[in-house]
C-alpha cells in the first residue's frame, strides 16, 4: 500500500464505524431517506472544508471562512435571489477580493492567520450589511438542485462524491494542483524553477473563495434562507474536517477525498451524539474527544510508518 | 326499582370514565422539544418547567415521549442538523425555540413533509407550515401604558427605560408604548438605555436624574426596574411608580416597598413556561384539534395582590413562572379564533 492510500484508510475507517453506529442506533436511518436527511448539511461543511484544504495546502491557515460562507449565504438569499447579473457579479467581486488576499499575504509576508481573522469581521460586517435581519430567499433552481431526489443514491451522497472526486482530479492528478501543492511543500525550489509563488498563492486563495461561495449557496438552496451568523460554525469545522481527513498543516500533505470525508465524519459524529441522548453540557466535549480519538490513532499510525 | 336505578347508575358511570380520557388519541405520540441555548436563567427556568410538565403528561398517558434536546452550540446549522435527526427518530411533533426565524426554515420544511407538526415559540420560525406562538412585545410596552393611564388619569411625567439599542424587540416594546402614551396624558421627559440589566439600568437612570423634572411613573422592559428604583433612591428623589419586569429582585424590592410604605405597581414578562404551552398546542393539533397557526403568548402579570405568592415560587437571580395546563392551551387557541 502507498503512503497516500495508508493516510485515506483512517478517515474511511472512522467513518465507516461512526456509520454503523448510527445504522445500530437508529435503524432508520439505514434508508434513502434517513442516509439523506443525515449527510445532506454535510455538503456546505465539505465546500468549506475543501476551501480551507486549498489554504492548508499553501501552509496557511484561514479564520475567515465561516463568516465568508455566511456572507455569500447573504448574497445568494438577497441579490442572486431577486437580480441574478448583479448577485453573481457581487460573489465573482468575492472571490477575486479572496485571491488578492492570498497575494497580499503573500507579497507583504503577513501572518495569515491575522490577515484572515481581521477579513472575518469584514465578511461579517458585509453580512449584517446586506442582511440586517434573518431573511431572503433562495433561487428555484438551487432549492430544486439541493433537494432533488435523484433515484437509488441521495443527493447527499452523489454531491459528496462529485466534490471529491472532482478536486481529487484538480489536486492529486492534474500538474497544476501539483505545483500548487508543492508551494506548500517546497516554496523555494518552485520560485527557483521560475514559478511565480504570488500568482500561485492567489489562485489557491481564489479557488478557496470559489468553494466558499458554492458552500454559501448550497446551504442557502438547504435552509431556504439566510442569517448573517448562519455558518460561523464552519471556521473551525472546517479546519478540524481537513486534519481529520488526513492533511497537516505544512509541506502542503492533504488530501481531497481525506477532507470530504472528515467533513462528513464531523456532521456524522454529532448526529451520533444526540441519538446516543448525550446530555448538551457533554455534546462539545464529547465531539472533541471523537476528534482526538481518532488524531490519537493517526498518530500511532504515521509513527508506526516512519519505523 | 332500585335495583334498575343502581344499573342505570353503573352504566352511566361506566359511560363517563369511558369517555373521559379524551386526550387518549395521543397516547402513542411523542414529542420533541429543540431548544438552541441554555445559556441563563429564563433559558434554564423554561427547560425545568418543559421536564416537569412533560414528565407529569408522560406518566398519566397523554403521551408517550417527551424528550427536551439542547444545541451545544446556538448555532443555526446545528439547530437544522437536530431536527432532521429528530425527524429520522420518528418523532410525531417537534416543539421549537429557534436560533432563527430563518435560517432552519429549510429543515421545518423537512419535517413538514414527513407527517410531522412543528410548533415554534419565543423564538419563532417564518415557515409557513409551523405554528407560531408568538410574543406581542408591542402590546407588552402598550400594557404599561395602559396600567399607569388607569392609576393617574390626569397624566404626568414619564422616564422610559429601553433594553438593548438596535435589537428588535427593543424597538417593539418601545413603539408599544410611545402609541399608547399619544392616547393618555402622559409625557415621556426623558429615555435611557438600560440594556434589559440591573447596573446599567442605574446607572443610565442616575447619569439623566438630574435634568428630569419631578417622575409620576417609569416604564422599563424588564431587567432594569430594581436599577432603576436604586438611582432614584440615591439622588433622595420621591420613588415614582416603576413598572417591574417579574425579576426576582425586582418583585424582592416592591415587596420590601409594599411592607413599608403600601407601594403599588404591577409587573408583567414573558413566563419561562411557555414551553408548556406550546407542548400541549403540539399536543391538541396531534389530537386532531383546529389550531390557527399564529398565537400570541399570555403575559405573566403580577398584581398588588398576588406579590407574595409570585416572589415565594420564584428562586434568586430567576424569573416569576407558571407552568401552562391543557385549558390554559385550549384557552390561548380559543381566544386567537
Amino acid at each position: 500500500m502507498t503512503r497516500d492510500q495508508l493516510r485515506i484508510l483512517l478517515p474511511v475507517l472512522s467513518l465507516a464505524v461512526l456509520l454503523a453506529a448510527v445504522f445500530y442506533l437508529q435503524p432508520r436511518t439505514m434508508s434513502y431517506f434517513g442516509l439523506n436527511l443525515l449527510f445532506n448539511l454535510a455538503i456546505p461543511v465539505a465546500l468549506a472544508t475543501i476551501a480551507q484544504m486549498m489554504i492548508i495546502m499553501v501552509n496557511d491557515i484561514d479564520l475567515s471562512i465561516g463568516t465568508f460562507v455566511s456572507f455569500c449565504a447573504c448574497v445568494t438569499a438577497t441579490f442572486v435571489h431577486d437580480t441574478p447579473l448583479l448577485g453573481y457579479s457581487i460573489l465573482a467581486i468575492a472571490i477575486l477580493a479572496y485571491s488578492a488576499i492570498g497575494a497580499v499575504i503573500h507579497a507583504r509576508g503577513l501572518p495569515a492567520i491575522v490577515v484572515t481573522l481581521g477579513m472575518s469581521f469584514v465578511w461579517s460586517g458585509l453580512a449584517v450589511l446586506i442582511l440586517p435581519s434573518p431573511g431572503g430567499a433562495s433561487p428555484e433552481w438551487l432549492q430544486t438542485l439541493m433537494k432533488s431526489k435523484p433515484p437509488l443514491v441521495p443527493m447527499a451522497i452523489i454531491a459528496a462524491t462529485l466534490i471529491a472526486l472532482v478536486t481529487h482530479l484538480f489536486v492529486k492528478r492534474s500538474s497544476f494542483g501539483v505545483v500548487l501543492q508543492g508551494v506548500g511543500g517546497n516554496e523555494r525550489a518552485l520560485e527557483r524553477a521560475g514559478w511565480s509563488i504570488v500568482k500561485l498563492k492567489a489562485t489557491a486563495y481564489g479557488i478557496a473563495g470559489l468553494f466558499g461561495a458554492l458552500a454559501g449557496m448550497a446551504l442557502v438552496g438547504l435552509t431556504t434562507s439566510a442569517d448573517a451568523n448562519i455558518a460561523l460554525r464552519y471556521t473551525l469545522l472546517s479546519i478540524a474536517g481537513v486534519i481529520l481527513g488526513g492533511g497537516e498543516f505544512t509541506g502542503g500533505r492533504v488530501s481531497p477525498i481525506g477532507a470530504v470525508i472528515g467533513a462528513l465524519t464531523l456532521t456524522l459524529a454529532a448526529s451520533f451524539l444526540s441519538f446516543l441522548r448525550l446530555s448538551p453540557d457533554w455534546q462539545i466535549g464529547a465531539q472533541g474527544a471523537i476528534l482526538i480519538l481518532v488524531l490519537a490513532v493517526r498518530l500511532l499510525v504515521s509513527r508506526r510508518e516512519e519505523r | 326499582m332500585k335495583t334498575i336505578a343502581k344499573l342505570f347508575t353503573v352504566t352511566a358511570a361506566l359511560a363517563m370514565t369511558t369517555a373521559l380520557p379524551v386526550a387518549a388519541d395521543t397516547s402513542g405520540k411523542s414529542i420533541a422539544l429543540s431548544n438552541n441555548y441554555a445559556g441563563n436563567s429564563w433559558r434554564q427556568a423554561m427547560l425545568e418547567s418543559w421536564s416537569k410538565v412533560t414528565g407529569a403528561a408522560v406518566a398519566d398517558g397523554v403521551v408517550k415521549a417527551a424528550d427536551a434536546f439542547t444545541t451545544s452550540e446556538n448555532q443555526a446549522t446545528e439547530q437544522a442538523a437536530q431536527i432532521q435527526n429528530m425527524i429520522l427518530q420518528g418523532y410525531d411533533a417537534i416543539v421549537l425555540n429557534a436560533a432563527s426565524p430563518t435560517a432552519i426554515n429549510g429543515a421545518v420544511k423537512e419535517a413538514c413533509d414527513a407527517g410531522i407538526t412543528v410548533v415554534s415559540f419565543d423564538g419563532i420560525v417564518t415557515e409557513p407550515c409551523a405554528w407560531r406562538i408568538a410574543v406581542d412585545f408591542k402590546q407588552m410596552g402598550r400594557n404599561q401604558v395602559k396600567y399607569l393611564a388607569e392609576r393617574y388619569p390626569d397624566g404626568g411625567n414619564l422616564l422610559e427605560i429601553r433594553g438593548l439599542a438596535g435589537v428588535f424587540v427593543d424597538d417593539e416594546i418601545s413603539a408599544g408604548i410611545h402609541e399608547e402614551v399619544a392616547n393618555t396624558n402622559f409625557e415621556i421627559v426623558g429615555s435611557v438605555h438600560g440594556d434589559w440589566a440591573q447596573d446599567v439600568a442605574q446607572k443610565a437612570v442616575a447619569g439623566i436624574l438630574p435634568s428630569l423634572p419631578e417622575l409620576t411613573a417609569v416604564v422599563t422592559q424588564g431587567g432594569d426596574g430594581y436599577g432603576a428604583a436604586q438611582a432614584i433612591a440615591a439622588a433622595n428623589r420621591p420613588t415614582p411608580t416603576i413598572v417591574m419586569g417579574n425579576r426576582q429582585d425586582e418583585l424582592a424590592w416592591w415587596a420590601e416597598q409594599k411592607a413599608a410604605n403600601g407601594y403599588e405597581t404591577t409587573s408583567l414578562s414573558i413566563a419561562p413556561g411557555v414551553s408548556t404551552l406550546a407542548f400541549w398546542v403540539a399536543q391538541q393539533i396531534l389530537d386532531g384539534a383546529d389550531v390557527p397557526k399564529d398565537l400570541t403568548v399570555p403575559f405573566l402579570t403580577i398584581e398588588q395582590d398576588g406579590l407574595e405568592a409570585a416572589l415565594e415560587t420564584t428562586p434568586v437571580g430567576s424569573v416569576a413562572n407558571v407552568e401552562y395546563s391543557l385549558e390554559d392551551a385550549k384557552a390561548v387557541i380559543d381566544a386567537s379564533q
